[in-house]
């Protein structure tokens, strides 16, 4: 079954918030409600989660089993896991959510959703939370970091310097400058914020799409894609994915960002048509990217592996000590709550 | 002797133009554009040798346009008797003899404003490369490693650092404003407390370091600022403490950088100017905690032509009794 999209006004209200949440701390007691809620990790998370996780509930490791094995592992273990754990790359899909007949709460490792099929969360009465806010300030330092390494080509002239190659101090290329340079973002939600705030100390002019024009803020709204892409120098790619979502920069985006254009995503893979981004790049239609996610992770298409117009990161938009404790705090804050009766504190559903 | 005595070498039309001893390298594209206002002596296009050349043809020479790293130094200003201005095609202008500049009552100046933007840019970048490990990360995925070793080490949160900005002039005014956007908190070493500046001002770099979880170099290199990053500033800094260096190479000292990088007692470093350019300590070139670039940071047509704007204004003003737009004061 296919995820339904995610719209932002399903997502909890301040009513079903807690008012006043108690921040999680590795410091206070487990709760007995805890030690009994089974709880299901299906990705290798850090140390910290997976050790509190144990300390404190019953943990099944879903990764530690090959996929081919994971129904019988999931038969095995149904009846007691009432909690999943899942991540970007390893959610909670319709097959998964009916392997698990006592699964009471989806707890997201992760902003986005796209990886929880939330009909079926609906359908079965599951909570779903998920860990906003906690990485906007991480996901929008690197939008703007990979967009100053993309066309400033910093990655290639570290790799030009570990070579060997600098031995000659006139041995310079013009690259481009990015202070002032426009700015499209898609999507204007919380990280789409934080971008455009970072971008303006550079007085970067920002515009934007949105499915509705956002009339409280200053930056100049486009209805189309196309028509953002046309119009902006660098192109980021900060909304959710949502069936409406899935490549919403196709070709037709690419050619109108262009060959001086840069596009950023750090939003999610298939946001992007990867096999037309490949040829627009070799093919010098597109100017560069900076891509922080893919299709296929872990698999990155190899002939973007040449190029000194592209910068490729392994998905690391959270992946700060900092930020990924904040996630797991919450992860955890919300199965506490779960297990004690009490208001979760992020939920979707 | 007088100007005339070139007329033998340039054509008729140039002859009222203003003359000026070159200093290389010269950029390409700035030939062009100033050759159609000046008139340049260049010693290296002839066989004799540099004192020999400039006593011949120099005596009458007024200004000298010159490009780091070629040094202006006593004994060239010894052979320019008439000179009056000195023009750099850079910020700094640590390799021009200021004292004894200033001693002849020759004016210098330099590229003003025209580099702060890209430099800033470039400081912030690589301080965000080093923290999420950007340039470290980018390799992983080249050499195929993401499906074979899974995922990336974490990197470190830029928000809400302490960054310590060592010399507040324009670049480092604008790499504060930067950073503060990213919910850095600035703190500053200057000459001099900035009266208008509500950041936290330090009189000593080591106290400073020890308040900072980064530390920021835009400051001139003078005999005063050499090595200002010492070992002892990077003790203080700590184990996780990074440096990021946009200025000149001899600000730090880059034997105890190596040094402090090796033993762990520092975080990690950003680094697009070294002591020794274009050597670079071998040691470094390992390192995935630091990230390594070659004097890039001014390089952008619109810093190329902002300087050639800020150069060809300072030559027009001079031959024109006007006042200096970028005089390097002290």
């Amino acid at each position: 079954m296919k995820p339904t999209k995610c719209r932002v006004e399903e997502r909890g209200t301040e009513d079903d918030r807690n008012p006043n949440p108690k921040p999680f701390t590795s410091l206070t007691t487990p709760p007995p409600a805890m030690e009994s809620l089974g709880v299901l990790l299906t990705f290798p998370a850090n140390s910290y989660l997976e050790e509190e996780l144990n300390k404190r509930c019953k943990l099944f490791r879903l990764w530690e089993t090959p996929p081919e094995n994971w129904r019988q592992f999931l038969r095995a273990n149904a009846g007691s896991i009432r909690a999943l754990v899942g991540n970007s790359t390893v959610g909670a899909d319709a097959e998964m959510i009916d392997a698990l007949p006592a699964l009471e709460i989806v707890a997201s490792f992760s902003v986005g959703l796209d990886k929880v099929d939330l009909a079926k969360c609906r359908e079965r009465r599951i909570r779903v939370t998920n860990t906003p806010d906690v990485l906007t300030d991480d996901v929008a330092d690197l939008a703007i970091g990979l967009a100053i390494a993309t066309m400033r080509r910093i990655c290639e002239a570290d790799r030009y310097v570990r070579s060997g190659a600098w031995n000659a101090k006139g041995d310079y290329k013009l690259t481009s400058k990015f202070s002032g340079k426009t700015i499209g973002i898609i999507g204007l939600g919380r990280i789409g914020l934080a971008i455009a705030k970072r971008a303006e100390a550079f007085d970067c002019p920002i515009s934007y799409y949105s499915r509705s024009e956002k009339p409280q803020t200053n930056y100049k709204y486009y209805s189309s894609v196309v028509d953002l892409a046309a119009n902006c120098h660098i192109l980021i790619v900060a909304c959710a994915l949502t069936e409406e979502t899935r490549h919403i920069v196709n070709r037709e985006v690419m050619d109108a960002l262009g060959p001086k254009g840069v596009l950023v995503n750090i939003g999610r893979g298939p946001h992007v048509d990867e096999a037309e981004l490949v040829s627009a790049l070799i093919e010098g239609r597109l100017g560069g990217a900076a891509l922080d996610v893919f299709e296929h992770e872990p698999h990155v298409p190899e002939q973007l592996f040449g190029l000194e117009n592209v910068v490729l990161v392994p998905h690391v938009g959270s992946a700060t000590w900092e930020t990924r404790k904040e996630m797991a705090d919450l992860v955890l804050g919300n199965l506490e709550a779960h297990a004690t009766n009490k208001p979760l504190l992020t939920p979707v559903l | 002797m007088s100007v005339e005595n070139h007329t033998a070498e340039t054509p008729a039309g140039e002859r009222e133009l203003p003359l000026v001893l070159l200093l290389p390298p010269l950029f390409p594209h700035f030939h062009v554009a100033l050759t159609h206002k000046f008139r340049f002596l260049k010693p290296w296009e002839s066989p004799l040798p540099r004192e020999e050349f400039l006593a011949a043809h120099a005596c009458a020479v007024r200004a000298l346009l010159c490009s780091g790293p070629t040094p202006v130094d006593a004994e060239l200003l010894a052979c320019l008797p008439r000179l009056e201005l000195v023009v750099a095609s850079s910020a700094g202008v640590n390799h021009i003899d200021v004292a004894a500049c200033r001693r002849r009552g020759i004016a210098i100046t330099n590229a003003g404003n025209a580099f702060t933007d890209d430099v800033a840019d470039y400081a912030v970048a690589l301080l965000i490369d080093v923290l999420h490990k950007i340039s470290a990360s980018d390799r992983y995925v080249r050499r195929g490693l993401w499906p074979i070793k899974g995922d990336h080490p974490l990197g470190r949160k830029l928000g809400g650092k302490r960054v310590g900005v060592i010399g507040l002039g324009s670049i480092g005014s604008a790499v504060a404003r930067r950073l503060e956007a990213f919910g850095c908190t600035i703190l500053y070493h200057s000459r001099r407390k900035k009266p208008s500046v509500s950041h936290q001002f330090f009189s000593n770099v080591t106290d400073l370091a020890a308040e900072s979880d980064v530390l920021v170099t835009t400051c001139t290199l003078t005999a005063e600022t050499h090595h200002i990053i010492d070992r002892e500033v990077m003790l203080a800094l700590g184990k996780d403490g990074i440096i990021i260096n946009v200025g000149r190479g001899a600000l730090v000292d880059e034997k105890e950088l190596v040094r402090c990088l090796m033993e762990g007692e520092i975080g990690g470093a950003g680094l697009d100017v070294f002591e020794n350019e274009p050597v670079v300590p071998q040691e470094l070139l390992h390192m995935d905690n630091v990230v390594l670039t070659h004097h890039q940071a001014v390089f952008t047509p619109e810093s190329f032509h902002g300087l050639l704007e800020v150069v060809m204004g300072n030559l027009e003003a001079f031959f024109s009794n006007r006042p200096l737009p970028t005089p390097v004061s002290e």
